[in-house]
C-alpha cells in the first residue's frame, strides 16, 4: 500500500531521479495502530481479576481438649444452601435432644433465594442497625465531610463491626447439593449487608435432612447423582 | 481587483508525528498486558463486590472445574532467581521416588498455566511436545484418602515459600462437594485464610425500602 511518488523527469534520453524525498502514505498503519491500541486498552482494563477473603475458623482437632465457641442462640441465624439456587434459614440453633429425637423435632425452615428481596432482605433487617452506621459513614467520607485516607476509612469500618453486639451471628451451612457459585453469593451478602460476624462451617447431619425434606426430594436427588 | 487564487494542492497531513506517538503507546500497552494465559478447564468465575485485586505473587491456584477435576497453579515468586516452582517440582519427585531432569525442572518452571496431572505421569506431561497430549493427561490431582497428592503439593509449596497464599478459583457451576475437600485438605493443613476468585459486580442497596 505504501505509495511512494517520485517525479522523474526524462532528460537526454537518461531517466533520473529527481532528488526528492520519497513519500510514504502511513493512513492504513496508523488504521492498523488505532485497532491494536483499542484492542489492547480494552483488554488489560478486564484482564485483573479480583479477590475475595475469607478466614475460615481453625479446625478443631481433639473435640475433647478444646470446646467449641459458645454463642447466643438468640442472635445465631443459620444459612443453609441448598439445590437449585434455594437458601433456607432458621433462627437459633437444635439442642440435641430434639434432633436426637425419634422422630427427630426439627424447626421449620424459611426458604428464600439469592435475589435483592431475598436473603439480602433478611440480613438488612437483622442487621439494620449495624448497616446503618456503616452507611451514615461511608457517606460521609463521600461526601467530604470526614477528610480521612482509605486505609483509616477501613479500619473505622471495621471498628464498627467488632463494636457490634447487636446484629446476627451468621453460621453458613452448604448442603452437598449446593455449588460454589452460591458459596461466593452468600458470602458477597455477608459484605454487602455488613455483617459483623458469620463463618462457614460443616453442616450437620440433622440439618441435611432439613434441607432434604424442605426441597422436596431435589436434594437427596442430587447427593444420589454425585454418589 | 484579482483574486487572490490559492494554489491547488491536495491536503497532505505530515502523520509522522502521530504515528510515533502511536507506537509508543502500543509498546507500553503490550509490555505491560500480562497475557491471560489458557486455563485447562473453562471456568467462569462467580460475582462479587470485592474490589481488591488479586495478588501477582506468592499464590497458589485451585482450579476447580465443573466436573469435580482439580488443577493447581504456583507463581515462581516475585523474583527470577527464587524459582519455587522447579523447587516444589524436586520435592515432590523426592517423595515420590521420581528423578527430574533439570530439562524437565525448567519445563515446569517456564509453564504458566495450571496443572492437573498426577505425578506418576508428571514426566510425560512435561516431555510432551504437543498440546493435545498434554490436555489428555490432565485428569486432575488426585485428592482420595489414600494418594492425597493436592496435600503434598501444598504441604511443599508451602515449604518452599512460606508466604504463599491459597487463592480458589472455581465455576459457579462446580458442585460444592469437592470444594469442600479441598478446603478440608487445605484446614488439614492449617491453612485458614482463601482468597476466592471472582469477577466484579456492582450491588446497590436501597436504603429507604429497608427501613420501612
Amino acid at each position: 500500500m505504501a505509495e511512494i511518488i517520485v517525479e522523474e523527469k526524462a532528460k537526454g534520453g537518461k531517466r533520473k531521479a529527481k532528488k526528492h524525498p520519497p513519500h510514504i502514505d502511513m493512513t492504513p498503519m496508523v488504521d492498523l495502530m488505532c485497532l491494536l491500541i483499542v484492542f489492547f486498552m480494552l483488554t488489560t482494563a478486564f484482564s485483573k481479576a479480583k479477590v475475595m477473603d475469607i478466614i475460615l475458623p481453625e479446625k478443631i482437632k481433639d473435640p475433647t481438649k478444646q470446646e467449641a465457641p459458645r454463642i447466643s442462640a438468640s442472635r445465631t441465624l443459620n444459612i443453609l444452601l441448598g439445590p437449585n439456587d434455594k437458601v433456607y434459614i432458621y433462627p437459633g440453633s437444635v439442642k440435641p435432644e430434639d434432633y436426637s429425637a425419634v422422630p427427630p423435632n426439627l424447626p421449620p425452615l424459611t426458604e428464600t433465594d439469592f435475589s435483592a428481596e431475598g436473603i439480602r432482605m433478611v440480613l438488612l433487617e437483622r442487621n439494620r442497625a449495624l448497616f446503618r452506621k456503616i452507611n451514615d459513614f461511608n457517606q460521609e467520607v463521600i461526601s467530604g465531610r470526614i477528610s480521612i485516607s482509605q486505609d483509616s476509612a477501613r479500619s473505622m469500618v471495621s471498628k464498627l463491626k467488632s463494636d457490634d453486639d447487636t446484629g446476627p451471628i451468621v453460621l453458613i451451612k452448604a448442603h452437598k447439593s449446593a455449588n460454589y457459585g452460591n458459596f461466593v453469593d452468600i458470602l458477597d451478602e455477608m459484605n454487602i449487608c455488613g455483617i459483623a460476624r458469620y463463618t462457614f462451617v460443616k453442616i450437620a447431619w440433622y440439618e441435611e435432612r432439613m434441607v432434604e425434606l424442605a426441597s422436596g426430594g431435589a436434594a437427596s436427588q442430587a447427593t444420589a447423582s454425585a454418589n | 481587483m484579482p483574486k487572490i487564487k490559492l494554489p491547488t494542492k491536495s491536503p497532505h497531513i505530515d502523520m509522522t508525528p502521530m504515528v510515533d506517538l502511536f507506537s509508543v503507546v502500543l509498546i507500553f500497552l503490550m509490555l505491560t498486558t500480562t497475557m491471560r494465559q489458557p486455563e485447562p478447564a473453562n471456568v467462569d468465575t462467580p460475582f462479587s463486590i470485592s474490589e481488591t485485586p488479586i495478588p501477582d505473587f506468592n499464590t497458589m491456584t485451585f482450579l476447580l472445574a465443573t466436573d469435580g477435576k482439580i488443577f493447581m497453579n504456583f507463581d515462581n515468586g516475585p523474583d527470577t532467581l527464587l524459582k519455587y516452582r522447579p523447587k516444589i517440582l524436586q520435592e515432590m519427585g523426592n517423595r515420590y521416588g521420581i528423578e527430574f531432569t533439570p530439562a524437565e525442572l525448567r519445563a515446569f518452571e517456564k509453564m504458566k498455566s495450571s496443572m492437573g496431572v498426577p505425578i506418576n505421569q508428571m514426566k510425560e506431561y512435561l516431555n510432551a511436545k504437543d498440546n493435545n497430549v498434554r490436555n489428555s493427561l490432565q485428569t486432575g490431582i488426585p485428592i482420595d484418602s489414600a494418594d492425597n497428592q493436592l496435600a503434598m503439593w501444598i504441604l511443599f509449596a508451602r515449604q518452599v515459600n512460606p508466604n504463599i497464599q491459597a487463592c480458589l478459583k472455581g465455576d459457579s457451576k462446580t458442585g460444592f462437594e469437592s470444594v469442600e475437600k479441598v478446603l478440608d485438605i487445605l484446614q488439614d493443613r492449617n491453612v485458614n485464610r482463601f482468597s476466592l476468585i471472582t469477577s466484579l459486580e456492582a450491588a446497590k442497596i436501597n436504603l429507604e425500602e429497608i427501613q420501612q
